[in-house]
């Protein structure tokens, strides 16, 4: 299936070495070996008892391991059931046939913003992408323009870097007299950033943003969503919002949106990212405008 | 990081495929755009001609339009021309935040619609000429 570079080494020392009587070592590699052989046959049975099988083609790269530092596609089949997710295939795979494959995962309920991947030629949450949804085979690969740390494991520190530029907390000029008292929001102000709100720092909107791809101090969609999150709230008061409005008014802001809407066809919590860009734009221009 | 890093064959194939409604917009936009200011110069250079006397002019223009591939071009032209201007009404509407989440159906509108203006134009450009 995968290049299982390690058990490869183990065979061929084993032959090296031949010795007379059975050593604890060599015990323990032919229980190994005996393990191996009955977890392939179950294997088997396994994928000769289900129904339907589904071959993903998934991404490799290991930049520590002398075999592995080229990118390559290792093919691994799966026995399909309804309801699986790409990232149930995946770890079906992982836990199966190969545990050197590595991805992220943690929630499994599209809360945790951690399987963020390129499925089909197309950046989706692994568990929100039902495999019956998608063309087979399946190609799995790590989010395009950023590094690979290993297999589909992509470096998301400059993500969170831009997401950081843009002070993402609220922060009103003023707050209640009363110590404990709250700070109430409007039901009508409270629904206009609704959406926004619901970002879960995934990084499939800069992955797939064609701007960000070729200019890395853009801001990117995620950033100017959350921007735009705390400007239009009520609560944080005017001069707080034309303090958020002069960053994503900077060069590497907003107007380096090309409206190309590929951020708002991938976000899996589908929120309107252009349209937040837009509305922003507008909001710069109009606060900086002045004719009284 | 991204264009410092290079993830080999994997990385660019196939590319161009994943491209949806509004990145091709956005090409077509940009190629019709810059296709439109090459042609500025070129009408600009036609029309010098006129300062050296009507004769001039109108055997310049006759000249060209005699020439069956600048029949044709002028029927590229008008297409260009056509899809620049609808999508660029479609723009309008997307900077003013207006039905963007017709914007592929838009999209899609514009071509449609440059198609027919550009199929309805053969008639009179190449009227004469064949
Ligand atoms: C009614 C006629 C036209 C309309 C409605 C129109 C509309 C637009 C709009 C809205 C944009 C901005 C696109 C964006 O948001 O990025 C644009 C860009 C552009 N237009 Fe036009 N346009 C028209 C005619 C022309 C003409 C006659 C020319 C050439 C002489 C031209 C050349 C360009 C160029 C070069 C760009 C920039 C492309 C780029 O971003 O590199 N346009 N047009
Ligand atoms: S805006 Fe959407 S795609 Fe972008 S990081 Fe947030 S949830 Fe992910
Ligand atoms: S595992 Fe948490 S979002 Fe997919």
């Amino acid at each position: 299936m995968s290049t299982q570079i390690e058990e490869q080494r183990e065979t061929e020392e084993e032959v090296e070495t031949e010795p007379e009587q059975e050593s604890p070592g060599e015990r323990r590699r032919a229980v190994k070996r005996e393990r191996a052989a009955q977890r392939e046959q179950e294997v088997e049975d396994a994928l000769d008892e289900a129904e339907e099988t589904v071959e993903l083609k998934v991404f490799r790269y290991d930049p520590e391991v002398a075999d592995k530092e080229e990118p390559r596609f290792d093919s691994f089949t799966v026995p399909y059931h309804k309801g699986m997710t790409v990232l149930d295939a995946l770890i079906y795979a992982r836990d199966v046939y190969d545990s050197s494959l590595t991805f992220r995962h943690s929630c499994r309920q599209a809360v945790c913003g951690s399987d963020a991947l390129f499925v089909n030629g197309r950046q989706r949450l692994g568990c929100k992408t039902q495999m019956g949804d998608l063309e087979w085979p399946v190609r799995i690969e790590p989010l395009p323009h950023q590094d690979v740390v290993k297999d589909l494991v992509v470096d998301m520190e400059h993500f969170y870097e831009q997401m950081h530029a843009v002070e993402p907390y609220f922060d009103p000029d003023e707050t209640p007299d009363g110590e404990l008292e709250e700070q109430r929001q409007s039901p009508e102000n409270r629904e206009k950033i609704k959406l926004s709100t619901r970002c879960i720092w995934c990084g499939a909107c800069m992955s797939s943003c064609n701007i960000a791809a070729g200019d890395n101090k853009y801001l990117g969609p995620a950033a100017i969503n959350k921007a735009y999150r705390f400007a239009m709230d009520e609560r944080e008061g005017e001069s707080r919002k034309e303090e958020r409005l002069r960053i994503v008014e900077q060069e590497h802001g907003v107007w380096r949106c090309q409206t190309q809407f590929s951020c708002t066809e991938v976000c899996p919590k589908d929120i309107p990212l252009t349209e937040h860009i837009q509305e922003l734009k507008r909001e710069a221009i109009k606060s900086n405008l002045k004719f009284w | 990081m991204s264009q410092s890093y290079d993830r080999g064959t994997v990385e660019s194939f196939g590319r161009w495929r994943e491209f949806s409604a509004g990145m091709w917009a956005w090409i077509l936009h940009k190629f019709t755009g810059w296709i439109l200011v090459g042609y500025l110069f070129t009408h600009i250079a036609v029309l010098s001609t006129s300062t050296q006397g009507a004769e001039m002019y109108t055997a310049t223009l006759q000249g060209l339009e005699a020439l069956l591939i600048v029949r044709f071009l002028e029927i590229g032209l008008l297409a260009v021309a056509v899809f620049h201007i609808l999508n660029g009404i479609r723009l309008l509407f997307v900077d003013l935040g207006l039905g963007l989440t017709a914007q592929d159906k838009s999209f899609y509108a514009s071509l449609v619609l440059t198609a027919a203006i550009t199929v309805a134009s053969i008639p009179t450009f190449l009227g004469g000429a064949l």
